[in-house]
């Protein structure tokens, strides 16, 4: 509870900064918020399942546990945006007292107990999503992303907002534990009925921030147009938080509706595997690669919703981890690589863009690499393991075909993840040393580090929840 | 305030729960999928903008109805989180539509094709 307080403070005080004349105070005056909020959150650690605000709250090991994941991804894409230093149209107040502020929005999607709570979570985070899409104002690329982001945002809403109301007119009430008590012990009627496309479109709505398929259309024009700070943002912040809140929404009051659901589930977590691992392999932009990328991934999430077994939580925390460390890595050096050369006054994002960064940039390279193993599923990376309590979470419930084709699937994704590797070690190319800042590479070196550690070691997380 | 003698004492939920609520899911249910064809035939965005609005608008209907049917006050509490959040979203959205007209001098989605596989 304490980091939802604070972040909305810290954000109020952020954008008073921006008042100041000296830009410079700002990146460092939102990292100390954030570590104040990550200290916060894990004040209550412990302390057992506690409810805030008239019980619409829960704050329990799961929450912190996501909470902490965000917020320590949002601490490194704060970092290694560098105070929007480079562009002097930007913004940099604005920015990040709209990004602390969906960061609020986040934290209540993970702890909800009350649909209105989920409702506003959402909604916190998108609309300041959508406005930090279309931050690039004369861009006619980032204002197509966020009009389109904008669009299907607000119809997924729509959805969303339809399903919440029929199952309040099933269930009389919005809690998770009276909606888990009248489902579990509901006789087939009209109200049977209702509560079953109420879950439907909730879950439509739901599965539209999370980019499945078929709801996936928007992703790879939103986080292609979109600034890649907010891209990355996007791809972590945004996916963790939905996934927390559709687990939380599932286990926490329609257990007892399994039997309808999980096929559901489980059919759209096919789909989503093979539209985000197939459309990857046709991409020529690196970053349209990692957006396809972003949608296979969840494919591999809804798995372990689709078996909502015991090992299912930790692995929904643990993949989300693994699968956030890597991305920033990739975008953080995709960052970099793009400034050297333009295509038509855009940053070039293709894979020729890597052609010869191991010459020069060792250090990217390795980054690079570490976080494309990962994202893949090799073996002594933080993403083998995600990957294997994902499979384990769907074999103790009895689902081996759902594991075949997710194996399957990520073989086709060595593919692409390896398309990047060769490009940089074995291409020629004409890429001169990259000026990093020493900071960066800290936050770089500091996400490689914990992929190659959890890699090791995953057996570190599992006490611990 | 002084009540009127010439008109009877009725309570809102009461003339509400004199329509059938059957007649109410059925109203915004075809409310909500009026939206969603909008939506998905309409090239201009700020149409689409509406049809979602009408989306929003057959869920807060409804859950008034269910909510004075239960005489439960929860769901009109929702309504007012509804209409709020809707009002941010125009903010939002409509900057974002004014900001691509001046660009192109145009709010017809056709002209977005910058960004395809």
């Amino acid at each position: 509870m304490y980091p939802i307080v604070l972040l909305s403070f810290f954000g109020i005080v952020t954008l008073f900064l921006g008042f100041s004349k000296s830009k410079n105070i700002l990146l460092p005056a939102t990292l100390l918020f954030l570590i104040i909020a990550l200290a916060g959150n894990f004040l209550e650690w412990n302390k057992g399942p506690l409810l805030y605000f008239y019980d619409m709250l829960r704050v329990d090991n799961v929450t912190l546990a996501f909470n902490g994941i965000i917020l320590l991804s949002a601490f490194m894409i704060f970092a290694i945006s560098g105070g929007f230093q480079d562009n002097p149209d930007s913004e940099p107040a604005e920015y990040f007292g709209l990004m602390l502020f969906s960061l609020v929005g986040a934290l209540m999607m993970v702890g909800f107990q009350h649909l209105i709570m989920l409702f506003i979570g959402v909604e916190i985070l998108s609309v300041a999503m959508y406005v930090l899409t279309g931050s690039n104002k004369r861009n006619l690329r980032s204002n197509e992303a966020a009009l389109k982001y904008f669009l299907m945002g607000a119809f997924a809403t729509g959805f969303m907002l339809f399903g919440i109301t029929l199952l309040y007119g099933a269930t009389g009430s919005f809690k998770l534990e009276q909606i888990q008590g009248f489902a579990s012990n509901m006789q087939v009627g009209s109200e049977s009925y209702i509560l079953y496309a109420g879950l439907l479109l909730l879950l439509i709505g739901m599965l539209f921030k999370v980019s499945a398929a078929p709801f996936h259309f928007w992703t790879p024009d939103v986080y292609e147009g979109a600034p890649t700070i907010f891209t990355t943002f996007m791809s972590t912040v945004v996916k963790t938080a939905g996934f927390a809140a559709l687990f939380r929404l599932l286990s926490g009051s329609f257990t007892g509706v399994y039997g309808f659901w999980w096929i559901v589930i489980a059919a759209i977590a096919v789909l989503t595997l093979l539209v985000g691992n197939i459309g990857a392999t046709s991409q020529n932009s690196f970053k349209r690669m990692l957006a396809y990328s972003g949608i296979s991934h969840a494919g591999y999430l809804l798995i372990a919703l689709t078996a909502l077994s015991k090992p299912s939580q930790n692995a929904i925390i643990f993949y989300s981890l693994a699968y956030s460390l890597s991305t920033i890595c990739a975008f953080g050096v995709l960052m970099l690589v793009s400034k050297e050369k333009t295509i038509g006054g855009q940053p070039n994002e293709y894979y020729d863009a890597f052609n010869g960064l191991a010459k020069q940039n060792p250090l990217l390279a390795f980054v690079l690499t570490v976080s494309m193993l990962s994202l893949a599923g090799i073996p002594l990376t933080a993403g083998f393991w995600g990957k294997f309590f994902i499979f384990t979470s769907a074999a103790e419930r009895g689902i081996i075909w759902i594991t075949v084709i997710a194996v399957l699937m990520s073989t086709v994704g060595i593919y692409y993840y390896f398309r990047v590797i060769i490009s940089s070690y074995l291409k020629e190319g004409d890429l001169v040393k990259i000026r990093v800042a020493p900071f960066y590479k800290v936050i770089l070196v500091l996400a490689t580090f914990l992929t190659i550690l959890f890699g090791l070691a995953p057996g570190i997380f599992e006490g611990l929840i | 305030m002084i009540p009127n003698p010439n008109i009877p004492e009725v309570s809102i939920p009461s003339v509400i729960q004199n329509i059938p609520l059957q007649h109410y899911l059925i109203l915004s249910t075809l409310l909500f999928v009026i939206g969603i064809i909008g939506v998905l035939t309409r090239r201009n965005a700020i149409i689409i903008f509406m049809s979602v609005e009408l989306m929003l608008n057959a869920a807060n209907l409804l859950l008034i109805a269910f909510s004075s049917y239960r005489s439960d006050p929860s769901g009109q509490v929702f309504v007012f989180f509804i209409m709020a959040v809707a009002a941010a979203e125009v903010a939002v959205g409509l900057a974002i539509i004014v900001m691509i007209y001046r660009n192109t001098r145009n709010t017809d989605i056709g002209f977005l094709n910058k960004l395809k596989w």
